[in-house]
C-alpha cells in the first residue's frame, strides 16, 4: 500500500496546503511518494526531498507549467497502478485535477476529507458543513482531496528522498494557458494565516476594507470577505471565505459587519476563537462567536486598532526593558 | 452550436438541514427543494449565449427523481428549448452522473456542456471534471467569465491566487462559479409557454449505463456544536479577553 501525493506548488516552492496533505497521507499508513508536476520546478522537487517522503517524482516540462488538468491527469493516471491512494489538498488545483483522474481510472472519488477513520473510510462535510458524512470507498484505488485546515502541517523529516525524473506523458490537447491575474499581497495566505479578519456587506465600501487591513497588519493576519462583500466589489474574489470560497480555521477569526449566513459559516466555523462585531445583536454570527460585540464597526475598528497598538507597544516595551535589564546586569 | 446544461434538484439553500436520529442521512422529508444555485448560473449563461447569437439550441438535463421535472420546467421557462430527465432515485454518485451525461453527449452532440461547479447538497465538485475525462474534452472549471474567440472559448477561472484564463478548443466542458452572472427570474407568460416545451424522460437502462457503487455511506452525523460565547461591552474588554482568556493576541 502506498500513497501518491500531488504537490501543490507555484514552480518556486511548495504551498502550505501541501504540508497538510502530507500529514493526511501519513495517517493512511504506508509509503508516501510526492509528485511535482510543473516547469522549471526542480528546486521544488529538491526541497521536497528533505520532507520525509519515500520518493519525489519530478515531471518538469512546459506542458505542466500551469498544471492544466488535461496533461496532468494523463501523467497521474500513468503512475496510478503503483498506488492504493492518490491524494491532493482540496485547493482549486486539487479539485480541478483529481476528479478527472478518478474518471479516467473508472473509480469514484472522495472530496474534501476532514478525518481519516481507516485506509478506506473517511469523514467529509456535506450540506455546507451542516452534516458530516462518513463514507467508505469501495474502489481499489482511492482518490481523495483533503481539507488542509483539518490536518496539521507535516514536520519535515531528516532523510534525503530519492528523486526520480519522469518523462512527459502524451495527454489530450484542447486547452491552452492564456494569462493569469494573481492578487499580490504582503499578508499571509488566507488559508494558512493564524489570524483572519473578515468583512461583509456592512463594510459599505472597498475603501473601508482598509480598516480591516490595519487591524490585520497589527496581528500579522490575513483579510477575508463574505460573498456579499466580493459581489459588491469591496474585495477580490480570492478573499472569499465560505462553502464556495476558501475554508479557513485560524486561531482567531474576527467577523466584522457580516451576518453569518450558512454558506459563510461553512468556511470558518472550525476557527479556534471567533469574534463577532456587528451592530445587529440578532445576527446569526453571534450564535457561533466566542466573543461578541454589538456596536458600530466604524467606531470599533479604529478603537481596536489603537488598543492593539498600545498592547503591542506594551509588549515591545516589556521586551526592551528586559533587554535593558540584562545589559545592566552584565555591567 | 448546441449547449447541454445540467440542472440538479437539491434542498433549497436557505434551509437548515437536520441529521436524522438514526444517523442514516439528513432529513429530506417536507423540505423545500430548488434548483442548485450553480446550475441556475450555468443555465443563465447558456441563455445569454443564445441571445448573443452563438448558441442555437439549449438542452436542459437533470438526473434525479420524477419530481426534478419541476426544476426542468423552470429551466424551460428561463429559456431552455427542451429538457431531458434521466430518472434516478436516491443518491446517484458523481461518476455515474458523469457516465450518464457522457451518453447524452454522444446522443445529442453538443458543442459545449455547462454545469455548476458543485451542488450545494453533496459539495463534491466532481461531475464536470469527470465528464470532461470521459468525453476526452478540455475542461474550464470555476468559470467567472466565458468569451468566444473564433473556434475557441476563453474561460476565466477563479483560482486560489486570483484569476486564470484558459483557451479551450470546442467541444468543451465548463463549470460555473458564482460570479459568472446573476440569473434572471422567469416571467408568468414564459412559465405558461414552458408547459408546451418538450420534456423527454429516460432511464439509465435506456442509456446503457449500469450504476455501480463506488462508495458506501456509513453514517451521517451532526457537526460538533460550538459552545455559546459571551458578549463584551467594549473594545477594551474584547482585547483583554482575547489576551488573557483566549490568549490569541
Amino acid at each position: 500500500m502506498a500513497t501518491l501525493v500531488i504537490a501543490e506548488h507555484d514552480n518556486d516552492g511548495l504551498k502550505p496546503a501541501c504540508f497538510h496533505a502530507l500529514t493526511a497521507a501519513a495517517l493512511l499508513g504506508g509509503e508516501i511518494d510526492l509528485l511535482v508536476m510543473g516547469h522549471d520546478c526542480r528546486a521544488v522537487a529538491e526541497a521536497a526531498r528533505g520532507l520525509g517522503v519515500g520518493k519525489v517524482l519530478l515531471a518538469d516540462d512546459a506542458s505542466y507549467e500551469h498544471q492544466r488538468a488535461e496533461p496532468c491527469a494523463a501523467l497521474v493516471v500513468s503512475l496510478a497502478g503503483e498506488y492504493s491512494h492518490l491524494l491532493a489538498a482540496a485547493t482549486t488545483q486539487g479539485k480541478n485535477l483529481l476528479p478527472r483522474v478518478a474518471a479516467l481510472l473508472d473509480v469514484g472519488m472522495v472530496s474534501d476529507v476532514v478525518a481519516i477513520e481507516a485506509a478506506d473510510t473517511f469523514r467529509r462535510p456535506i450540506y455546507a458543513g451542516n452534516a458530516i458524512a462518513m463514507v467508505q470507498s469501495l474502489d481499489a484505488i482511492k482518490v481523495l482531496t483533503v481539507r488542509a485546515t483539518a490536518f496539521e502541517a507535516m514536520v519535515p523529516g531528516n532523510n534525503r528522498a530519492e528523486l526520480e525524473e519522469l518523462a512527459p506523458v502524451p495527454g489530450p490537447g484542447g486547452s491552452r494557458f492564456v494569462s493569469e491575474a494573481l492578487a499580490a499581497s504582503e499578508r499571509p495566505e488566507l488559508t494558512a494565516a493564524r489570524v483572519v479578519i473578515s468583512g461583509g456587506r456592512g463594510m459599505g465600501s472597498k475603501e473601508h476594507f482598509s480598516l480591516l487591513e490595519q487591524v490585520a497588519d497589527k496581528l500579522s493576519g490575513a483579510v477575508g470577505a463574505t460573498r456579499a462583500a466580493v459581489d459588491a466589489g469591496f474585495a477580490a474574489n480570492d478573499m472569499q471565505v465560505g462553502q464556495t470560497g476558501k475554508i479557513v480555521a485560524p486561531e482567531l477569526y474576527i467577523a466584522v459587519g457580516l451576518s453569518g449566513a450558512i454558506q459563510h459559516l461553512a468556511g470558518m466555523k472550525d476557527s479556534k476563537v471567533i469574534v463577532a462585531i456587528n451592530k445587529d445583536g440578532e445576527a446569526p454570527i453571534f450564535e457561533v462567536a466566542d466573543y461578541g460585540l454589538v456596536a458600530d464597526l466604524f467606531e470599533v475598528l479604529p478603537e481596536l486598532n489603537e488598543a492593539l497598538d498600545k498592547e503591542l507597544n506594551k509588549e515591545l516595551n516589556k521586551e526592551l526593558n528586559k533587554e535593558l535589564n540584562k545589559e545592566r546586569d552584565k555591567e | 452550436m448546441k449547449v447541454l446544461v445540467t440542472v440538479k434538484r437539491v434542498i433549497d439553500y436557505h434551509v437548515r438541514v437536520r441529521v436524522l436520529a438514526d444517523e442514516s442521512d439528513v432529513d429530506l422529508n417536507n423540505v423545500k427543494m430548488a434548483a442548485n444555485p450553480f446550475c441556475e448560473i450555468a443555465l443563465e449563461e447558456a441563455v445569454r449565449m443564445k441571445e448573443a447569437g452563438w448558441v442555437s439550441e439549449i438542452v436542459a438535463v437533470s438526473i434525479g427523481p420524477q419530481a426534478a421535472q419541476e426544476q426542468l420546467r423552470t429551466a424551460l421557462a428561463l429559456g431552455a428549448d427542451r429538457a431531458l430527465l434521466v430518472i434516478a432515485d436516491g443518491v446517484v454518485e458523481p461518476l455515474t452522473v458523469a457516465r450518464l451525461l457522457a451518453k447524452l453527449v454522444e446522443r445529442e452532440q453538443p458543442g459545449l456542456v455547462l454545469l455548476g461547479k458543485q451542488s450545494i447538497d453533496t459539495d463534491n465538485n466532481q461531475v464536470g471534471q469527470m465528464l470532461a475525462a470521459l468525453t476526452g474534452w478540455p475542461q474550464g472549471t470555476f468559470a467567472s467569465g466565458i468569451e468566444r474567440d473564433g473556434d475557441e472559448l476563453r474561460v476565466t477561472r477563479e483560482v486560489d491566487g486570483g484569476l486564470q484564463t484558459l483557451a479551450l478548443t470546442l467541444p468543451a466542458v465548463v463549470t460555473t462559479d458564482l460570479r459568472l452572472n446573476t440569473p434572471r427570474y422567469a416571467s408568468l407568460p414564459s412559465i405558461m409557454k414552458a408547459k408546451q416545451k418538450p420534456l423527454e424522460t429516460l432511464t439509465a437502462d435506456e442509456l446503457g449505463v449500469e450504476p455501480r457503487a463506488h462508495t458506501r455511506l456509513v453514517k451521517v452525523v451532526p457537526p460538533p456544536v460550538r459552545k455559546a460565547g459571551i458578549r463584551v461591552k467594549d473594545v477594551a474588554e474584547l482585547v483583554a479577553k482575547l489576551k488573557n482568556d483566549a490568549k490569541v493576541i
